[in-house]
């Protein structure tokens, strides 16, 4: 019974999916189990990772976020404008501090909309995501900075520790992979440990009801807004520094993928449900499956194709086991107990 | 009974109201209602949908004020009762859709409240789970505390929602329309549990218009008519008949359908040795034109699952169906609406209404192909004179067809079901719990109705486990139990009490 309810989970199907994945690309490329290629789906699944535990702290609330990769590249490309205009020299922490600062600012005003007028989320984040972008460009700036504080600079090469492998080359696990476990971490204890965790999950699962029990709907929800503002803004400037620039057109129009690999994680798009544990399953089968294209050889453009039919494929399975599971719904008797009676 | 009652007197009420009124926009919803509730009492409010029941319980639980009134809660004068002071003193409202968290377990249904109330910042899940089982305990009840919320039955639900009621220092516990939703069994245990919060001297008020529940579960009992008390009794002294006269004020005669047509003639459809793996098994029935056919059984038996097959909605294995004689292939809904079957689902809100459109708009979304004027466009006039006959034929109480199927009452939302249906003139029709959450007045007033559609040559299949429903409408009665046809009843030859101990027998 244990096992079967195990089986049953969208996170063990998606573990052993990932497990699968991984032989058949090593067998075809066995460049796939090498350190640097992992050091490499490490860090692509940083950036992403951050983004997709937002996400899924909107889903399960029941409500939808597009606008946080906007306010990820405003925070990134406004802190890099900021501290390259005071010719800051110092490390990269302020840059975290004021990037989280500002996602917290932009956060807010979605909370603020979203709390206050009880305005469908949705029409929300896509208006604010078109705002914040918009300002960006016209009011900040939109060339590329490619010469960038010395802080940001030095932390793309801010590895945990290198390896040399067999042909000399030397790679290493950067240190931003710290910033996933540790929001990872985070959101793992808030959602399954405090009674502000099991208001989201409450929130997402009947607004009503919630209401009823006492919830403070409005305060949860400035929470979530809030907080996947702060983390859009670490996950920006995440990404700046590992791309060594900053580039106001970047980030944006990645928001669907990131939804889709959270609830390729198991989240419910209705809301109330969802894991971190999937989440993070869901985003390494993206990032693998992206990767594994380029070792195979199979051109850029068709990992659209293919990362398409796994979100269909991912939220196909659990939809029909649940359709299977309404229709045999009733115990048939293996034998006729009594004589069926003809009494007309 | 050991009825509390005897020495209740001496007791100190829990809740009493005095000449209590209320209007909205100038319209009376109660007038001058006086409910006096003791502990451990069981006290049942009787009335049709729009007597004020509803209105009667907001005013208990604080979310509406009285224009005019004494509110007395264990003695306090409450000058003015809001939703948070009710809840302190002990009331809680269980209602009709029980406000869980379908996407959370049951322990963790049962306890949050609770945990709320506490203030708490952190979850301890050793002390929920705990919470929760001695929740259980205390009327005596057993759930699997790491089940999903929305897998488990309604009959569970109900008990979840119970547990957390008394968690929370419950004095009173208002249950609305209870029972809507359960079938018969289940209704045996909630009345077992209602007895155990009973016994804990917690009040229960019971709000129905099920007669029979009624005359079971009371102590006492309240009947309110159009916002007026017209009867204020110990339940020992009420019966059935008196029950539902003064209920609808008037004494609504019972009748049996009597067949008149002959069963040597060729049947209008013919079920043989139907099955549908998982769902039923061997299922034989004849049905003539005119007959109303009854399918009982426990939920579970697959008396749903039947009716859906013969709808095309769930496919079938093995076996065949004819009608007039002709084998027909049912694969999908469209083919059993193209033989012309009709299925009237059991959850009109979700599967039979589209509850934001209008009422006309409902009647003809069944048939708007055959509205169509010339050039392919539909033809208005048309529409309003078929909108114009059902709404005449099925006697809808609805001010005009513009309005929003949603602002109707129970009874005349499933006439609304009854009449898109119609409308396309079936010549099988198959009516899934037709009267569900529907008052004992539109009740008998939709039995007649059927009747009447059955007299005009129509066939009916009414699948449903209200006994007392069958009894008056069929001329024949088929008794499902895990997925067969255990027996087959003429109306003539059993009794209401046969009928009841043969659906519940295991």
């Amino acid at each position: 019974m244990q096992v079967k309810k195990l089986f049953a989970k969208q996170e063990t199907l998606v573990a052993l999916t990932l497990f699968g994945l991984c032989l058949v690309i090593g067998f075809i490329n066995p460049v796939f189990w090498t350190a640097g290629n992992w050091f490499d789906l490490a860090r692509s699944a940083t950036v992403t990772g951050i983004f997709a535990i937002g996400v899924l702290i909107v889903l399960i609330s029941g409500g939808i976020d597009v606008s946080f990769t906007a306010i990820a590249v405003f925070a990134m490309y406004t802190t890099t404008v900021l501290l390259k205009d005071a010719q800051y020299t110092g490390g990269m922490w302020l840059f975290f501090v004021i990037a989280a600062l500002i996602g917290l600012g932009l956060g807010l005003i979605n909370a603020f909309f979203i709390a206050r007028f009880r305005l469908p989320t949705l029409i929300v984040t896509l208006g604010t995501q078109s705002m914040f972008r918009g300002f960006l460009l016209f009011v900040i700036g939109s060339k590329i900075i490619r010469d960038i504080p010395p802080g940001m600079a030095d932390y793309s090469k801010a590895f945990l520790f290198t390896v040399t492998d067999d042909r000399g080359v030397t790679v290493g696990l950067h240190s931003a992979v710290l910033w996933l476990v540790a929001i990872a971490i985070l959101a793992f204890v808030i959602l399954r440990y405090t009674m502000l965790g099991r208001g989201i999950y409450a929130l997402g699962g009947s607004r009503e009801a919630a209401e009823r029990a006492g919830f403070n709907i409005a305060r949860t929800q400035v929470f979530i807004y809030a907080f996947v503002g702060v983390l859009a803004g670490i996950a920006g400037m995440i990404y700046g520094g590992l791309n060594r620039q900053a580039n106001a057109q970047d980030i944006v129009g990645q928001e669907l993928d990131v939804i889709a690999a959270t609830v390729l994680g198991g989240a419910s798009i209705m809301g109330g449900r969802g894991s971190v544990i999937g989440t993070l399953l869901g985003v390494m089968l993206v990032v693998v499956m992206s990767n594994s294209l380029v070792l195979m050889g199979i051109p850029a453009t068709w990992q659209r194709v293919v990362v398409g039919a796994i979100i269909i494929i991912g939220t196909a399975v659990p939809a029909l086991r649940t359709l299977r599971r309404q229709r045999r719904s009733v115990n048939v008797e293996p034998e006729t107990l009594a004589p069926v009676g003809g009494r007309t | 009974m050991g009825s509390p009652i005897a020495f209740a007197l001496a007791v100190q009420p829990f809740l009493s109201l005095t000449n209590i009124s209320k209007s909205y926009a100038g319209v009376r919803a109660l007038e001058d209602v006086s409910l006096t509730v003791y502990p451990g009492e069981i006290h049942c409010l009787v009335g049709e949908n729009g007597s004020g029941k509803s209105t009667l319980i907001k005013i208990i639980a604080g979310v509406v004020q009285p224009d005019a009134g004494q509110i007395v809660i264990n003695g306090k004068t409450m000058h003015r009762l809001h939703p948070i002071d009710a809840i302190r003193e002990g009331i809680q409202v269980i209602y009709q859709d029980f406000s869980l968290f379908p996407n959370l377990t049951v322990a963790e249904n049962i306890a949050i409240n609770h945990e709320l109330s506490r203030q708490k910042r952190w979850v301890n899940w050793r002390e929920v789970r705990e919470i929760a089982r001695q929740a259980m305990r205390k009327i005596n009840i057993q759930l699997d505390l790491d089940a999903t919320v929305s897998e488990i039955p309604v009959a569970d639900k109900q008990l979840v929602a119970i547990c957390r009621a008394l968690l929370q220092n419950a004095k009173l516990i208002i249950m609305d329309e209870a029972t809507t939703a359960l079938t018969e069994r289940e209704i045996r245990s909630l009345f077992d549990v209602i007895h155990n919060v009973q016994r804990e001297n917690v009040a229960v008020l019971f709000v129905s218009h099920k007669l029979d529940e009624v005359l079971e579960i009371a102590d006492k009992a309240l009947i309110i008519r159009n916002g007026k008390v017209v009867l204020d009794v110990d339940a020992r002294e009420l019966d059935r008949s008196k029950l539902t006269y003064y209920m609808t004020g008037r004494n609504i005669e019972e009748t049996v359908y009597e067949w008149q047509g002959d069963s040597d003639k060729p049947p209008l459809l013919e079920v043989r040795h139907l099955s549908s793996r998982g769902n039923f098994e061997d299922v034989t029935f004849q049905l003539h034109a005119g007959e109303i056919l009854g399918v009982t059984g426990l939920l579970g038996s697959g008396r749903t699952e039947l009716a859906l097959a013969l709808f095309g909605a769930i496919p079938i294995d093995a076996g065949e169906i004819a009608l007039d004689g002709q084998p027909i292939v049912l694969r999908s809904i469209q083919d059993a609406i193209t033989h012309r079957i009709g299925y009237v689902p059991e959850d009109r809100l979700t599967e039979g209404l589209f509850l934001e459109s209008s009422v006309g708009n409902n009647i003809l979304a069944r048939v708007l192909d055959g509205l169509k004027g010339s050039g392919q466009l539909l033809d208005r006039a048309l529409m309003k004179a078929t909108t114009q006959e059902w709404i005449g034929r099925l006697s809808i109480k609805a001010p005009h067809a513009e309005l929003p199927v949603k602002s109707l009452s129970g009874g005349n939302q499933q006439r609304v079901v009854l009449a898109k249906w119609l409308a396309s003139k079936p010549r099988v029709l198959i009516l899934n719990g037709p009267t569900m959450g529907v008052d004992v007045g539109s009740k008998m007033e939709l039995h007649e109705i059927i009747k009447q559609l059955a007299r005009e040559g129509l066939g009916v299949i009414i699948i449903s486990d209200d006994v007392p429903e069958l009894m008056q409408t069929c001329n024949r009665i088929l008794l499902m139990r895990r997925g067969r046809i255990v027996e087959h009843f003429d109306r003539r030859q059993i009794t209401e009490m046969d009928l009841t101990q043969r659906l519940v027998a295991v």
